[in-house]
């Protein structure tokens, strides 16, 4: 049996027990609670599971060790970002939002503020994050499943979205938060137990010693000792400022991701949400220290050079291809259910990270939008679900829909824009509104639109836009700014609109509300409870 | 959510004056005190730390391809520094809450069940 056909009928299989655990749960999900928070019934590990598979997309499965393979120490320098901003997470956010929050980001800002404005802006802001970061992942998902697959050709690429997109859309509309977090939790499963088993056989090969496959993976780059060294990537002064903005973004916007924060709500206490971050860092932390084992033992294995593989699909090979090698090499048994078991992994990944992200952004249409802003609260729970399941038959439709006509998109920069808005829109308005009394309407709203077109604005006015090669319009120039991330002025612009909107502006009742949400914040009193049944 | 609405649409809080009475008491200044004062410095700490590998990433190269052992340079334990200091704040984090905070909240958080009716809290 090939690799392909065995990697098709693992691909089944990981669809068919998603679709069991989905039926599964949707006979558990009663309430709106059930369904956006999947009962706030999990326990912390189970969380941090979820929360790695959520966080732990394909882009950092297969993206960073192919980095490392293609640019060596600069792609393991990137993935630290991803690790630290944890921090952030664990000590300024996940447990006081747990404890005053709901369903949704918006519930949390719109504890003491006026409703519609500030529940309209959060909603906005999330589901455009969210819609950048679901299309990185379906059209990064198109050209990765046909190529593990082997099949060729732009109907197998289409054909490909729509099944994910299909999926996607079941686990949603049918399972709510209790499905997708378990198809997220056996997404971490699989991912970890994969990457433990190659990471081993990786070291096998050279004694165990970590020198050893430095020592090779710089040979065999053709790079020699510059390749274990920071600069291969990001040599010019401008790339160097350029990379500042991108840790900047990565480190802020991880806190400010709306998928990630509507997990806190997922468990019964604050205690248990700082647990299950707790966990992800753990897991996190040690799948990227084992991304570097494979980034390296990739360049140290394969072919990475001009016209290989693995530098073809941008480095999304190396980790596949290289657990075919330690397999056995191509066309050996070993090899073929090593890279068969690794590509359905990716499947997986992709599967669990594209749910989360349709699960945010049609809980936010659905709760802050027609629950609140439209129909002023006066809803019953029952029609809340049932717009949120409409909603993501909505979202899921059109993020297939883009994703086909975005087929040529550069992703990586989609996924620097939705890190970049969360750090610059919703982080400096979740921090003011926890931290600071006098926080107001106008500067949530500020905050937020201004964080938000700030990255737009310079995004769309960059080379990843126009005037450069590689850019979305390469025979075009309207550029102005030279940096391809905004986080270094977009960030710093986001709170300082959220300030400005609120010393130009009085609001008694949001300051009045502030000790409320001290208090229910940090004990817990008064915080919604778990879902029993 | 007995007491509650359906959907409690316009707001989630409930302008309870408990919250007033027990924001003003010495042990709610003595809990926020207490997080804000190990989460303000570690997160100083921890952003610091963390620019500076990036700084120095970038513009430190000869001191940061210094050979340490074998293959192994100051870069990747540089690198490696940071996963150590990232997993070591969470864990002294987590030690800090549990030993300091977490039991004033409860102490808190009870007080309110008590005086409120025994509805709402987080542990029903």
């Amino acid at each position: 049996m090939s690799s392909e056909t065995l990697a098709t009928v693992l691909f089944l299989a990981v669809v068919a027990v998603t679709i069991g655990i989905t039926f599964w749960a949707s006979r558990q999900t009663k309430g709106a609670a059930d369904y956006y928070a999947g009962g706030r019934s999990f326990s912390g590990f189970q969380n941090g599971l979820a929360i790695s598979g959520d966080y732990m997309s394909a882009a950092s499965f297969l993206g960073i060790s192919g980095a490392i393979a293609l640019t060596g120490y600069d792609g393991f320098l990137y993935s630290i970002g991803f690790l630290v901003a944890w921090l952030v997470a664990l000590l300024l956010v996940a447990e006081l939002l747990r404890n005053s929050g709901r369903y949704t980001m918006a519930d949390q800002l719109a504890f003491r503020m006026r409703q519609r404005p500030v529940r309209t802006a959060a909603a906005t802001s999330t589901v455009v994050v969210s819609i950048f970061y679901l299309l990185a992942q379906m059209v990064g998902a198109g050209a990765l499943v046909t190529l593990l697959l082997g099949v060729e050709g732009t109907w197998a690429i289409r054909g490909t979205i729509v099944a994910v997109g299909l999926l996607m859309i079941f686990y949603v509309v049918v399972g709510g938060m209790k499905g997708t977090t378990w198809v997220q939790i056996v997404k971490a499963v699989l991912l970890m137990s994969g990457t433990i088993l190659i990471t081993v056989l990786v070291l096998a090969e050279f004694n165990f010693n970590l020198s050893e496959l430095l020592g090779a993976a710089a040979d065999n780059s053709g790079k020699g000792t510059a390749f274990l060294e920071p600069g291969l990537t990001y040599a010019t002064t401008t790339l160097k400022i350029d990379f500042i903005s991108l840790a900047l973004a990565l480190v802020l916007g991880t806190a400010g991701l709306p998928h990630i924060l509507i997990r806190f709500y997922t468990v019964p206490t604050a205690k248990d949400a700082r647990t299950s971050v707790n966990w992800a860092i753990t897991l996190i932390g040690a799948f990227y220290l084992m991304s570097l084992v494979l980034g390296f033992g990739a360049a140290a294995m394969l072919d990475t050079g001009e016209g290989s593989d693995v530098a073809d699909s941008a480095g999304n090979l190396a980790s596949p291809l290289l657990a075919e090698a330690v397999g056995g090499g191509e066309g050996t048994a070993g090899g073929a259910i090593l890279l068969a078991f690794i590509a359905a992994v990716a499947f997986a990944t992709i599967l669990a990270v594209v749910a989360g992200l349709t699960l945010t952004s049609a809980s936010s249409v659905a709760h802050d939008l027609y629950a609140n802003v439209w129909k002023k609260g006066q809803v019953t729970e029952k029609q809340e679900v049932g717009v949120a399941r409409i909603a993501a038959f909505g979202i899921g439709g059109v993020a297939i829909v883009l994703s086909i006509f975005a087929q040529s998109l550069n992703i990586a920069f989609l996924v620097a824009l939705a890190f970049a808005v969360a750090a610059s829109a919703n982080l400096p308005s979740l921090l003011y509104n926890l931290f600071w009394s006098r926080f107001n309407t106008r500067g949530a709203t500020w905050a937020i639109y201004g964080g938000l077109i700030t990255c737009v604005v310079l995004v769309v006015s960059s080379p990843a836009v126009s005037g450069d090669p590689t850019a979305m319009f390469p025979e075009s120039d309207w550029s102005w700014f030279p940096l391809k991330n905004p986080g270094i002025i977009s960030i710093p612009a986001g709170f300082l609109f959220g300030w400005l909107g609120t010393i130009t502006s009085r609001e008694p009742e949001a300051d009045a509300a502030y000790p409320e949400l001290e208090v229910r914040s940090l004990t817990g009193a008064g915080a919604e409870a778990a879902v029993h049944h | 959510m007995s007491q509650q609405p359906e959907n409690s649409g316009v707001h989630q809080r409930s302008a309870h004056p408990l919250y007033l009475e027990l924001h003003e008491t010495a042990e709610f200044a003595e809990l926020r005190r207490k997080f804000r004062g190990f989460a303000v410095p570690a997160t100083i700490a921890f952003m610091a730390w963390y620019l500076l590998y990036v700084v120095m990433s970038n513009w430190a190269n000869d001191f940061m391809s210094t050979k340490v052992v074998g293959n192994v340079n100051v870069a990747l334990v540089f690198g490696l520094l940071q996963f150590l200091t990232t997993f070591l704040i969470a864990f002294l984090y987590g030690r800090h809450m549990a030993r300091h905070v977490d039991p004033i909240a409860r102490k808190l958080e009870q007080r309110y069940v008590d005086e409120h009716g025994g509805h709402g809290g987080a542990r029903p």
